[in-house]
């Protein structure tokens, strides 16, 4: 028994099993750390610029339309002006465009103060459901938006669902009006692969509560973008969501009347709306913050470089220096 | 309470006493489940699991797939019980080759062969030359007719030397034919009463009592001295016979083997101890998160109308959010820590069992780790406790040098062998030469063995009981008097060719307090008696015929001891016939004798002991193995203390200690004695011994202490307090003729202390110890495998300890403290995102990663690039070697602390804070889906963590390259691989976000914003606040003469190499009055250490850093 154990434990003889694999063995010279910090600042800043100028090509219009849409009569009362059915909410709304816009220009709805995120709220939704008609019944994560008051499952389900924003936005320039594209503004993939194009709304909208938006039923759900954009839940409380496109240029300095649809209630809570057309660059949308972190963090690496670089002339200290072990120092007693 | 054994008792005790089944196993089929279970759960974190799986079941608050906690639990259980039911299995196996050994055994009148299981107490049995013996035994019957019998005791107290045992003196004389026949409860023929088990194996107060036929009616003593115990061999007796007294697991050995205890490592207790710190900061974050979440909602939520939340909520509303947040913080505490610890643990293990330079040349056994988890320990070692005999030498005792009348031998070649001076002196018929070599070669209780006689070698063994002794008859026979034969008590000696007898008439035996032995020979041609003599210079010494010139002996002995040899004094007389006669009657009456026999005897023998005519001094060396001496010194630089613990004399073991290393030489050594027999006397010594060792505390003087079992046991009992101080105080400590149990309680005494001991050994003497300390070392020696079974490591030599702890012992502490503070570290950085993203959705609890992202997270991304962190090593082992003083970061724990963790701690923070902002400020408005942030997120700690690695590794291997970037890619595959399946939730994300510049840049910016002050904050500190160990990193890679400039002066290596070694220990002389000697005369000037306690600045190792 030993013997047999004593042969099978002959160490084995590799590079490995003797920890004797050849290693690069780096350590922090200041030559190498100054060198990477004034590279980490040497590349960053000119990003940073050019993230910068990126942003500033976008022209970007913002319009906070929810106090403005509400007639000073109701302006204490914004809620019941807001969850009268009878009531016309269209509103109109002056844009100016500051600089030429080139098409595309996307169309967006902003909302603040919304939770899309919020744990009730973002599992509120039947993947499955949206995407097989057969499983209509598969409700599990929708409550309390999953049966309707006589038990009929509704489609699409839960609370995403059912607060479906239904603002509606007009644009009009000298008098004629701007096509809205509403066309391919979800997600290819989505509209492929999470909704169904069997699948129809039913019982949607039709409880006591009237949540947000309706759907018509006899579109699939595949086809109706605004719900698959609305789906699309945001991570933060600020986001905005794609409206429709506009595939005109907007000349500058050109006035635009927005007629607004005031349909959704964020009085309640005291969120914002705003109605925003953007133009979009290698970057994405106006964001000046890629570029300004950028030029700070070059920046910073910069001021490190040169710290190092003084503290390097003016304190040298010798590497490895071995009257540094302190037991190479004969004690003094 | 006593127990009542009835000889040869078949049935009667059967159900009064256990059978000698041994069983160390700790499981049984049917408990092994439940009682597995229950032993895993009773450690915190795993109930810390245990309840958050169970939580995560609840679909209301939990934010992610149960399977993620489920999954890796259960599988984390079941390869610990794996491992327990295996090393389990093992024992049981052992426990059954020991259990189903056949032996013989009285049943009805006659000898049976049974297993040794199925031995009963009062069974009488039977025993051959070299069984082993299978429980404790009181001798009845031997084959010698002076009713002893031989044993071999090294299993149970390391003493190899055989051992005489003799029969109770009520049993001379009852034949073997009669011993079969007692039989019990014939009117209770014999009748022991003994006292209940114990695990002293130096006591037995019993007596027995035989009735008829047996003549003796009277009660009978009984000692230790009747006794053959349990695992002891029995050698150079045909038989002997005895009635079990104690069996199975109330064997003296049984008792003494005590349950081992599973070791937790000094970083595991860190860990718990962290983890416990970082359980309780997740209390404190769920309770205010919990808070807020509640206000939040009654405040705010019933206004965000989309939420729907109910008017009227149940019962248990209130502890929904709290509840989420506990789940969410959940990962706070890493699971995959446990398993990444296992795993590098064993692999830590493995390096151990495959590294080559740990084999032993001569018998090719490697290394060898039974315990896989206790590694990091090594390298934290603050006291070694040793073994001397078998670990620090070689337990070859060979004849080196002799003083013969005054001449020296062997001074020149250091092998009095091959002096030829010597071979010519006994050719030439040099009376004294002759004389002393006839003593070596048959004053003595050797016996050849004669079937090697003839045999091709023509070498004869020899059985000694004492290796000294073998040691002489070798010399003598390579000095060309061969001790051929021995029959009955007849001698032969093959001198030069020609045969001699001697017959012996007498044996003088040694006893520890005659310190000699001599025997009565009558030269068989001559026809002359002569008393031939040898022991101890102060036994001998004074026994020198009067006018006598000894002091060329003495002077002798004390140049022999300064080299640390052991010494013997050899001389003789002629008797003449009648002188013989006389004292023959009164030795034989002596010996008969029932009160005080040993006493008696000792007198008689004295009557015959004087006016010797002294020959000479044999000087032996028990060979130190192959760098001892250096091995002590470079961890004793390393700043272990080292405490040896001997079974073995005091002279001995102070030898022993001088000549490797143990103490320093003189001037900056200093040996203080704590002796007595009294609680007074060690009272006084011991204060004595304190007292000095407080005045020489702030002189860089290594003091050391010597204190004998007897000593030991009246401090251990009465004066602990100050013994505890002493061993505070003290680096070094000898300890001799101590017991198993008192080197456990050594053991026991420094860990009370708060210090990491190590315990290492090589015979059954030391299983105890090497259990009880937190690292137990055996050596696989020549006292058998028992120290090498029981210890947590096996080495081959004790050199190899060096290797063990400054190689293998600080590179697993190092790779754990990083590893462990890491899998912290990126735990704490997904939950601090976590904690962020919670204040942006409304403190409601909201996961802002998927469960797969998290899952795999922590399973892969970030445990597979750090498992490489095995391989790496901060300095070459050559560097550790020769500046092994590095080892100090490790024994302080300098590495793992709250401190270090603390600056993990800020990190995780940190990062958390660069990921979070930089995601959500450059993922806003239109970008701000959840799917794509929570992915930007992930990456951005992916990468991080990528960097950190990076950052944190010393030697970059192949492996390293490939865990640390093929991760990253692995992680970019993996995403873009669950990226394309249509029903997971990430769908195309993975494809959109790697088509944006934008994602690229926000890595880019997350990698310098994180990394940019972390990696200026170390450079800072390792080029203008450097620790020891980044000089030598620097050192290291500049290269350059620091490696030579690094050593401290040498100190003399070995004494034996250096005659001129100037060393006064006679300690034996006038130890007794002195407390304190000093090696040397008193040099005030002497050279200071260069090293000592205070080496590093302001840190004693004696105040442990103690917010550890």
């Amino acid at each position: 028994m030993d013997q047999k154990n004593k042969t099978s434990k002959k160490p084995k003889n590799s590079k490995f099993s003797q920890q004797e694999l050849p290693a690069w063995k780096p350590i922090l010279t200041p030559g190498w750390v100054i060198t990477s910090f004034i590279t980490i600042g040497v590349l960053f800043i000119p990003t940073g610029l050019l993230a910068l100028s990126a942003s500033d090509n976008v022209v970007e219009i913002v319009d906070r339309y929810d106090e403005g849409c509400i007639p000073d009569s109701y302006s204490q009362k914004a809620e019941s002006y807001i969850q009268n059915p009878n009531q016309n909410k269209t509103c109109v709304r002056t844009l100016r465009v500051p600089k030429k816009m080139v098409a595309p220009i996307f169309v967006y709805y902003q909302l603040e103060k919304f939770y899309q995120n919020h744990r009730r709220f973002v599992k509120s939704k039947s993947d499955k459901q949206l995407r097989d008609a057969d499983a209509q019944d598969d409700t599990h994560n929708c409550f309390p938006e999953d049966y309707t008051a006589d038990n009929k499952p509704i489609v699409p389900c839960g609370l995403i669902a059912w607060s479906l924003f239904n603002d509606t936005y007009k644009l009009s320039a000298r008098g004629k009006a701007i096509n809205i594209d509403k066309k391919g503004i979800a997600w290819k993939s989505d509209m492929e692969a999470k909704f169904g194009s069997n699948v129809y709304p039913k019982n949607f909208q039709k409880g006591t509560l009237i949540g947000g938006g309706k759907l018509d039923e006899r579109i699939p759900l595949s086809e109706q973008e605004d719900l698959i954009v609305w789906m699309r839940t945001a991570a933060l409380p600020t986001f905005r969501k794609l409206y429709g496109k506009i595939n005109t240029d907007l000349e500058s300095h050109e006035t635009i009347t927005a007629e607004v649809e005031n349909n959704y209630n964020t009085y309640k809570f005291g969120g914002r709306k705003k109605l925003v057309l953007s133009t979009t660059t290698w970057i994405g949308g106006k964001n000046d913050f890629l570029g300004i972190a950028y030029i700070s963090v070059g920046g910073l690496c910069l001021f490190i470089a040169i710290n190092f670089i003084l503290l390097y002339v003016f304190r040298p200290r010798r590497l490895g220096d071995p009257s540094y072990l302190s037991w190479n120092r004969q004690p003094i007693v | 309470m006593k127990r009542f054994v009835y000889v040869n008792d078949d049935d009667s005790s059967h159900e009064l006493y256990c059978d000698n089944r041994i069983s160390n196993r700790k499981y049984t089929l049917l408990n092994f489940l439940p009682k597995n279970l229950w032993e895993q759960f009773s450690r915190f974190m795993n109930q810390y699991f245990l309840l958050i799986a169970c939580l995560q079941l609840w679909p209301l608050i939990t934010p992610v797939n149960p399977a993620s906690t489920w999954g890796p639990l259960i599988f984390i259980f079941a390869v610990s019980a794996t491992k327990e039911a295996w090393d389990d299995y093992n024992r049981y196996l052992s426990d059954k080759k020991a259990n189903e050994k056949q032996v013989w055994v009285v049943r009805q009148g006659s000898k049976k062969l049974i297993q040794a299981q199925e031995i009963h107490v009062g069974n009488l049995v039977w025993l051959r030359e070299n069984d082993e013996v299978p429980c404790d035994l009181v001798l009845l019957g031997t084959s010698e007719p002076q009713g002893v019998c031989y044993v071999e005791t090294a299993a149970l107290d390391g003493e190899t030397d055989l051992k005489t045992r003799n029969i109770p003196p009520a049993c001379m004389g009852i034949d073997s034919e009669l011993l079969h026949k007692i039989k019990a409860r014939y009117g209770y023929r014999g009748v022991m009463e003994c006292p209940l088990p114990d695990k002293d194996i130096r006591r037995f107060d019993a007596n027995v009592r035989l009735f008829p036929p047996f003549l003796d009616n009277d009660v009978c003593p009984l000692s230790i001295k009747n006794t053959i115990l349990q695992s002891c061999y029995l050698r150079n007796t045909e038989w002997a016979c005895g009635v079990a007294v104690y069996t199975g697991n109330e064997t003296k050995m049984g008792m003494s083997r005590g349950v081992a205890e599973p070791k937790l490592t000094a970083v595991d207790a860190m860990i718990d101890k962290l983890t416990g710190a970082i359980f309780i900061f997740q209390i404190v974050v769920v309770i205010v998160l919990g808070i807020a979440g509640n206000i939040w909602k009654d405040t705010e939520a019933r206004k965000h109308w989309y939420v729907l939340y109910p008017e009227e909520g149940p019962w248990y509303e209130l502890l929904i959010i709290p509840l989420r947040f506990e789940l969410l913080c959940s990962i706070m505490i890493p699971i995959s820590i446990k398993v990444s610890l296992d795993l590098v643990k064993s692999l830590y293990a493995k390096f151990i069992d495959w590294d080559k330079q740990m084999i032993d040349v001569e018998t090719g056994t490697s290394a060898n780790a039974t315990n896989t988890a206790i590694s990091e320990d090594l390298g934290q070692v603050e006291y070694i406790l040793t073994d001397k005999t078998g670990t620090l030498t070689e337990n070859k005792m060979i004849f080196k040098r002799c003083c013969i009348a005054g001449t020296f031998f062997g001074n020149e070649n250091g092998d009095a062998v091959k002096d030829v001076e010597l071979l010519n002196a006994i050719n030439t018929g040099s009376a004294d030469a002759i004389r002393f070599v006839t003593v070596m070669a048959i004053c003595n209780t050797v016996v050849p063995i004669k079937r090697n006689y003839y045999s091709a070698s023509g070498t004869v063994l020899y059985k000694a009981q004492s290796q000294d002794e073998e040691a002489l008859v070798r010399a003598a026979a390579s000095l060309h008097m061969v001790f051929v034969n021995k029959n009955s008590n007849i001698l032969e000696i093959n001198f030069n060719g020609s045969l001699k007898q001697y017959e012996v008439l007498e044996y003088l035996e040694f006893t520890s307090d005659r310190k000699r032995m001599s025997v009565v020979v009558r030269d068989c041609d001559k026809g002359n008696i002569m008393l031939l003599s040898k022991g101890a210079d102060e036994t001998i010494l004074p026994c020198a015929s009067a006018g006598h010139q000894t002091k060329t002996f003495s002077d002798a002995v004390d140049q022999y001891a300064q080299m640390g040899l052991r010494t013997l004094c050899l001389g003789w007389r002629e008797v003449n016939e009648a002188e013989y006669q006389d004292w023959s009657f009164m030795f034989k009456e002596a010996n008969s004798t029932l009160v005080d026999r040993e006493w008696r005897v000792a007198e008689v023998c004295q009557r015959l002991e004087h006016d010797l005519d002294i020959l000479g001094v044999a000087a032996i060396e028990d060979r130190l193995q192959d760098g001892v001496p250096e091995t002590i010194e470079t961890l004793r630089k390393a700043g272990i203390n080292f405490w040896m613990l001997t079974g073995d004399k005091q002279n001995t073991a102070i030898q022993i200690a001088l000549s490797c290393n143990f103490v320093s030489p003189e001037p900056k050594g200093q040996l203080l004695l704590v002796n007595g027999k009294t609680e007074d006397e060690v009272c006084r010594n011991l204060e004595r011994v304190l007292l000095t060792m407080r005045i020489t505390k702030a002189e860089p003087k290594d003091v050391a202490f010597v204190i004998d079992g007897w000593a030991l046991e009246i401090a251990l009992k009465h004066y602990r307090k100050a013994f505890t101080e002493l061993a505070i105080l003290s680096r070094t400590a000898i300890c001799c003729r101590v017991t198993p149990s008192q080197k456990a309680q050594l053991v026991e005494l420094l860990k009370s202390c708060d210090y990491r001991t190590l315990a290492i050994g090589d015979g059954g003497n030391d299983v105890r110890m090497i259990q009880q300390a937190d690292i137990g070392v055996g050596i696989s020696g020549r006292e058998g495998l028992q120290a090498a079974r029981a210890a947590d490591y096996s080495i081959g030599k004790f050199k190899f300890l060096k290797r063990l702890i400054l190689v293998h012992g600080r590179y697993s502490y190092n790779r754990t403290a990083f590893l462990s503070q890491y899998s912290f570290y990126k735990s704490l950085l997904i939950c601090f995102i976590q904690i962020f993203f919670s204040f942006v959705s409304g403190v409601s609890g909201t996961s802002l990663f998927n469960s797969v992202s998290l899952m795999a997270y922590n399973v892969f991304y970030t445990s597979v690039p750090v498992l490489v962190s095995v391989v790496d090593k901060d300095l070459s082992e050559k560097t550790v070697m020769q500046h092994p003083q590095i080892l100090y970061y490790c024994q302080a724990g300098r590495l793992l602390n709250p401190t270090t963790f603390a600056g993990w701690f800020g990190r995780a923070l940190f990062h958390a804070i660069v990921v979070f902002a930089i995601t959500i400020h450059s993922y806003a408005f239109e970008k701000s889906g959840l799917e794509e942030v929570s992915m930007v997120a992930l990456s951005g700690c992916v990468w991080l963590q990528a960097f950190v690695v990076t950052l944190e590794t010393n030697s970059f291997t192949i492996l390293q390259h490939v865990a640390i970037w093929g991760n990253l890619v692995v992680f970019y595959i993996i995403n873009w691989i669950v990226s394309a399946v249509p029903q997971s939730g990430m769908y195309t994300i993975m494809h959109r976000l790697c088509r944006q510049p934008a994602y690229w840049n926000t890595m880019f910016l997350i990698v310098a914003a994180g990394m940019g002050p972390v990696l200026a904050l170390k450079y800072f500190r390792y080029t203008y606040k450097s620790s020891k160990i980044n000089i030598l990193q620097q050192a290291e890679r500049v290269g350059g003469p620091i490696l030579s400039l690094g050593n401290i002066e040498p100190q003399p290596r070995s004494l034996l190499d250096s005659d001129l070694a100037p060393l006064s220990i006679s300690h034996a002389k006038n130890a007794r009055n002195s407390v304190f000697e000093p090696l040397l005369s008193d040099s005030p000037n002497a050279l200071r250490r260069s090293f000592g306690p205070d080496f590093f600045h302001s840190h004693s190792p004696y105040s442990r850093n103690k917010d550890m």
